[in-house]
């Protein structure tokens, strides 16, 4: 179907594009898609602005040449150094064209998605549990409870900056006869060993940060000239 | 003892009604099949609205994995769905072969195709029999466990392990089988689809069986869809859809088998869909166990995999590689993939986001049992309380990879 009414590409004759591009530049063509590439060799990822999720979304669904039925997947992705903080990634399926399609919302902190749950019923859970882990808010959500975590959790484990060991421990208190919940005591510090060699991993060697600096400049110099 | 006293307690009239009542079902339910609370409203006997409370076996895995390296990463995946090790196993090599741009040779995969196929009749027999055992057939679970126990013996054989495997590698699989296994397992599925006839023997005919099952927690096709659901259960409910083929990974383009699918969507027909799934699986096993070569069962490539004991004896550049391998492991290309796989229950699929380091950036598992049990309130809706474990048990559910 994506083959026939897909819009005439500006291609060469040769490589012809195949399905997955063809599919790529009809769903382009929808609005609110900010980009599209092909990753890791055939899966097709669009970028959606979050404003325009829902249209989209709707029509990646009924449209007969996309067809998604079924949302197989949502979850957040953490990127604490970008200036819009969570990725909201969906992977969809369509079983009736036997294609898959991964679309990423970018959102901020303070930021809520729209909830997809009226267009895919499974979606609800998926979004409960990105709101558990990541503090991701989805309005239009008629359920956002915790999920995976503790009646009572405070916090977004799922977070990057949220530590491995969490806050708080939970015992069984034999005088109060009851669980009781205290801050995490670790007997050693928590280690978290960076095995990344020198030799690859790391740019600036201790006590060799000039010749980092000079080398900056280089390629500096080099994307001027 | 469903009741409802009309009051009139305004000039217009106001229905109240009395006996509608919650119950908790679980955490602890023999028939909840691992630790699953569910908040059952109720009217007498009939369910309004059932609330699943998952979480209670979460372990923070997807946390946890972050701060490991890829290698470290695979045993986790035994430990989501316990029933069904390597299949899990299978998503995340799957993932990290993608992003690394390596195929495993053959026998590597033909391996893989086995026991995944071996994993399959293992969480289908523990889910049948103990399905059985949940509406009150005891006989399935205690031959259902024999047979199990043979098949875990396969597991131990090539991995040292009953269970948690650890077996598949990004590359291929730890190590080769043991001699004379290929040929137990090929007396093993001689036998087999005996063990099934006994199994229908029992359960497919029988009366009780029937009254429990036929027409219980019925979901359309349109309804599986739309609540994400895969494998078995969509099967059942007459969609034709098989991961391992319509997008096939490993061998599986390489060998027939036929998809069974169901009709009516409901309880008996997911039991149908996974005893004759058994039997397609030990006909993948035969098949692969003809085609298997000897060969290479890993990626010779020693930056991946590592090198073999008597070779760390003798080089020094194959012990730095053993080294390397388990300390800082290798690093994956920056990039993601979802990668899925068939998995007993379902579609299992892995997001692995790779930054370039040693370790995932973010790994989330997309569990299977999870869009079931989301669909619980849709399935158990006006069924009676006796129904629910029916409906749970027939849907495949473990804590494991649900709460993960």
């Amino acid at each position: 179907m994506a083959e026939e009414t897909a819009p005439a590409a500006e291609v060469p004759p040769p490589p012809p594009p195949t399905a997955l591009e063809l599919l790529g530049q009809a769903i382009a063509t929808l609005a609110g898609v900010t980009a599209w590439k092909i990753e890791s060799g055939n899966e097709l990822v669009v970028h959606v602005e979050r404003e325009s999720l829902l249209t989209v979304a709707t029509a990646l669904r009924d449209d007969p040449r996309f067809a998604f039925e079924q949302m197989m997947d949502l979850c957040g992705v953490d990127w604490p150094e970008r200036e819009v903080r969570f990725e909201v990634v969906y992977n969809l399926l369509s079983v009736t064209l036997n294609q898959r399609v991964r679309v990423i919302v970018p959102t901020g902190l303070n930021e809520p998605v729209a909830s997809v749950c009226g267009i895919w019923p499974s979606a609800t859970w998926w979004e409960r549990e990105a709101w558990d882990l990541f503090g991701i808010v989805f309005t239009g959500q008629p359920d956002l409870r915790r999920i995976l975590t503790d009646y009572g959790f405070e916090g977004h484990p799922m977070r990057k900056d949220f530590p491995l060991t969490g806050y708080v421990e939970v015992r069984y208190d034999e005088d109060r006869k009851a669980v009781v919940y205290e801050p995490v005591k670790l007997t050693q510090d928590w280690r978290s060993f960076d095995f990344l060699s020198p030799w690859e991993g790391m740019t600036t060697l201790p006590g060799d940060e000039k010749v980092f600096t000079e080398r900056a400049e280089e390629r500096q110099a080099q994307a001027k000239g | 003892m469903s009741e409802t006293v009309h009051l009139d307690q305004t000039p217009r009239g106001r229905i109240v009604e009395i006996d509608s009542h919650s119950i908790n079902f679980g955490p602890q339910h023999p028939s909840a099949h691992g630790v699953l609370r569910l908040i059952l409203e109720l009217d007498g006997e009939v369910v309004e609205r059932a609330d699943p409370h998952i979480g209670l076996l979460h372990r923070g895995t997807e946390k946890l994995m972050e701060y490991r390296t890829y290698t470290q990463n695979v045993p986790y995946f035994d430990r989501l769905d316990y029933t069904s090790p390597m299949a899990q196993e299978h998503a995340f090599v799957l993932a990290v072969e993608k992003l690394l741009s390596i195929t495993p040779p053959d026998r590597g995969q033909w391996i893989r195709v086995i026991f995944a196929e071996i994993t399959r009749v293992l969480n289908h027999l523990l889910n049948l029999t103990t399905y059985a055992l949940d509406v009150g057939a005891i006989t399935p679970s205690l031959w259902g466990f024999e047979e199990r126990e043979k098949l875990m013996e396969f597991h131990e054989a090539a991995s040292g392990a009953r269970l948690h495997a650890n077996y598949f590698r990004p590359g291929g699989v730890a190590k080769d089988l043991p001699a004379g296994l290929t040929d137990r397992i090929a007396v093993w599925s001689e036998t087999f689809p005996k063990f099934c006839d006994d199994l229908e023997e029992l359960l497919t005919a029988n009366r009780i069986w029937k009254q429990r099952t036929v027409d219980i927690g019925v979901i359309s096709a349109e309804d599986a869809l739309a609540w994400g659901f895969a494998g078995p259960p969509l099967r059942a409910s007459g969609v034709p859809w098989d991961l391992r083929r319509t997008q096939p990974y490993d061998k599986y383009a390489e060998v027939e088998f036929q998809i069974p699918v169901g009709r009516n969507g409901d309880c008996y027909d997911r039991y149908l869909v996974r005893l004759n799934e058994m039997r397609e699986s030990v006909k993948i096993i035969r098949q692969a166990l003809e085609k298997m070569k000897p060969g290479p069962v890993k990626v010779q490539d020693r930056k991946f995999t590592p090198p073999s004991r008597g070779e760390m004896k003798r080089s020094m550049e194959a012990l730095i590689h053993h080294f390397k391998l388990y300390t800082e492991g290798y690093h994956v290309p920056a990039g993601a993939t979802y990668t899925v796989v068939e998995a007993p229950k379902g579609e299992f699929g892995v997001y692995l986001v790779a930054d370039g380091t040693n370790r995932p950036y973010r790994c989330k598992i997309r569990s299977t049992g999870f869009a079931f049990l989301q669909a619980t309130d849709v399935l158990c809706k006006r069924h009676m309380l006796a129904d629910v474990s029916a409906i749970v048990g027939s849907l495949d559910v473990v804590f494991g990879e649900i709460d993960r």
